[in-house]
């Protein structure tokens, strides 16, 4: 199942662990990356907190967590190569996965059609 | 809304978005921030090839002596400026500041003797206040800011090669030259000179004419349209200030790491030692050091380190020195590069300072500028 949010996440459910990452239009919107920032694995985030951060040549954008969970892993890829969030921020360039603490949470998600009216 | 409608545009402005930019409000105009190449492939392709910039938001203005003699136009504005500019040849360009009565610096700018006056290119967010300032003291002068007139920078290893397609005698010139010359049949000044570190060269084009001299340099295959966000990444790696940032009312000259600017005939026991505003400051400095000065600042991890952070002497964060005055990423150095003042116990190359990001101390070491090798034609 895949979901968004307004802030430009996109998360990803298998079972009661979500994969999160932005979108293509967020990645658009930041221009090319050159640092990623991302959250300890083991911490406890909670929904529209800040979770990681990015950074383009002129500034830095938080990305936030799209529900409450704990993080159970972090895509080193995308601190090796930053420029892999605007090749594939849908894909390869995941940020963190997350163990939900409600799954039925993600129900108040927007999908797909919601999040592309959205951007417009 | 109300924002852009009162937003200033250039000559160059319809050229910008028909290229794509992503046009953003810069000094109360709406200029390219970058194009669909991106910051990184902009800066990029100005240090391999040649970038093309719109820099007509500046201030061009006139300073003519009403005696039309070049002597005392000079004389009237070494008032202002601590810089040499009776002895400026005629077709040649000084780097200068004007400075207020306490030793700060009010704006940067470039000084052309251009025989029967004085070209003056001052930055766009100090224009009205430059002018104004200019009007009030140079009595003797009529000063004239140029409405008419785009200004373009033609930056990067093949400026030359791209700006002889239209004028073969480009070769003759060398760093900070500047001529009056036909392009394309329009009469464009021309200064061998930039703000990105590499050779290059800024020209004036009369307003009419800016889109068609913009159009065939940029049809050469090695010249490609920069936005301003990639010209903020070329001068920080090239160690030059961005007033309002490295340098301003709080920041002297000396303190600036820009007293090269000064020639000798302005300092003690030159021919016309001082006469300019914050003098007495200014040249204790030269004699006696001062307690600060800028520097170069690299970080020793990825993470950017902008304006505004703060320096520390220890990764506890107990002991500020400082802040960072201008930070972004370097795309030719692969990595994130600063400037800042540190006291002078921690301006010797190779000090490491700590500055607070997000909470962290993240470790800095203090660096020669330039970050990269100018390639001026001197």
């Amino acid at each position: 199942m895949l979901k968004f949010t307004a802030e430009h996440e996109w998360l990803k459910l298998e079972g009661d662990v979500a994969t999160v990452g932005i979108t293509q239009h967020a990645a658009d919107q930041l221009g090319d990356l050159v640092f990623v920032e991302l959250p300890e694995v083991g911490a406890e985030l909670v929904k529209d907190g800040n979770a990681a951060t990015v950074e383009s040549v002129k500034a830095a954008s938080d990305v936030y967590s799209p529900l409450d969970g704990e993080v159970t892993e972090v895509n080193q890829a995308i601190v090796d190569d930053p420029s892999l969030v605007n090749s594939d921020p849908q894909g390869a360039a995941w940020f963190f996965k997350l163990k939900l603490k409600n799954v039925s949470d993600v129900e108040g998600l927007m999908d797909e059609a919601a999040y592309k009216d959205l951007i417009g | 809304m109300d924002d852009q409608a009162a937003l200033r545009t250039t000559p160059l402005h319809a050229l910008h978005i028909s290229l794509g930019a992503k046009m953003v409000p810069f000094a109360g105009y709406d200029m390219p921030v970058q194009y669909p190449l991106g910051v990184m492939k902009e800066h990029l392709h100005t240090r391999a090839e040649a970038g093309l910039f719109d820099v007509s938001h500046m201030g061009q203005v006139i300073v003519k002596a009403k005696s039309g003699e070049y002597a005392d136009a000079a004389l009237a504005l070494e008032k202002l400026v601590p810089v040499d500019i009776l002895g400026l040849k005629e077709g040649r360009q000084r780097y200068g500041f004007f400075t207020d009565a306490n030793g700060g610096i009010l704006d940067d700018l470039m000084i052309t003797n251009r025989g029967d006056h004085l070209l003056v290119v001052v930055n766009a967010a100090c224009k009205d206040q430059d002018v104004a300032h200019m009007k009030a003291n140079l009595a003797d002068c009529d000063v004239t800011l140029l409405e008419d007139r785009a200004l373009i920078a033609l930056q990067g290893p093949r400026a030359q090669a791209v700006l002889a397609e239209l004028w073969a005698g480009v070769s003759g010139m060398k760093f900070m030259d500047v001529r009056e010359v036909p392009l394309h049949d329009v009469p464009c000044i021309i200064s061998r000179s930039g703000y990105s570190g590499e050779d290059g060269f800024e020209i004036s084009v009369p307003e009419a004419h800016a889109v068609e001299v913009a159009k065939a340099l940029l049809e050469h295959p090695d010249c490609e349209p920069i936005g301003l966000g990639a010209r903020d990444s070329l001068r920080l790696e090239a160690g030059l200030c961005l007033y309002g940032n490295d340098i301003d009312t709080t920041t002297s000259p000396i303190e600036a790491s820009l007293e090269w600017a000064l020639q000798k005939a302005r300092k003690a026991g030159g021919d016309r030692e001082g006469g300019f505003p914050g003098a007495e400051r200014i040249l204790g400095e030269l004699a006696n050091g001062t307690t600060r000065r800028r520097v170069g600042l690299k970080p020793e991890g990825k993470a950017p380190v902008r304006s505004h952070a703060k320096l520390f002497a220890d990764a506890e964060g107990k002991t500020e020195l400082g802040e960072v005055t201008s930070g972004t990423f370097g795309p030719s150095v692969e990595g994130p590069v600063a400037m800042g003042y540190l006291p002078i116990s921690h301006t010797d190359a190779g000090t490491q300072v700590y500055a607070e990001v997000r909470g962290k101390y993240l470790p800095m070491t203090v660096t020669a500028l330039p970050f990269i090798t100018p390639t001026y034609k001197r």
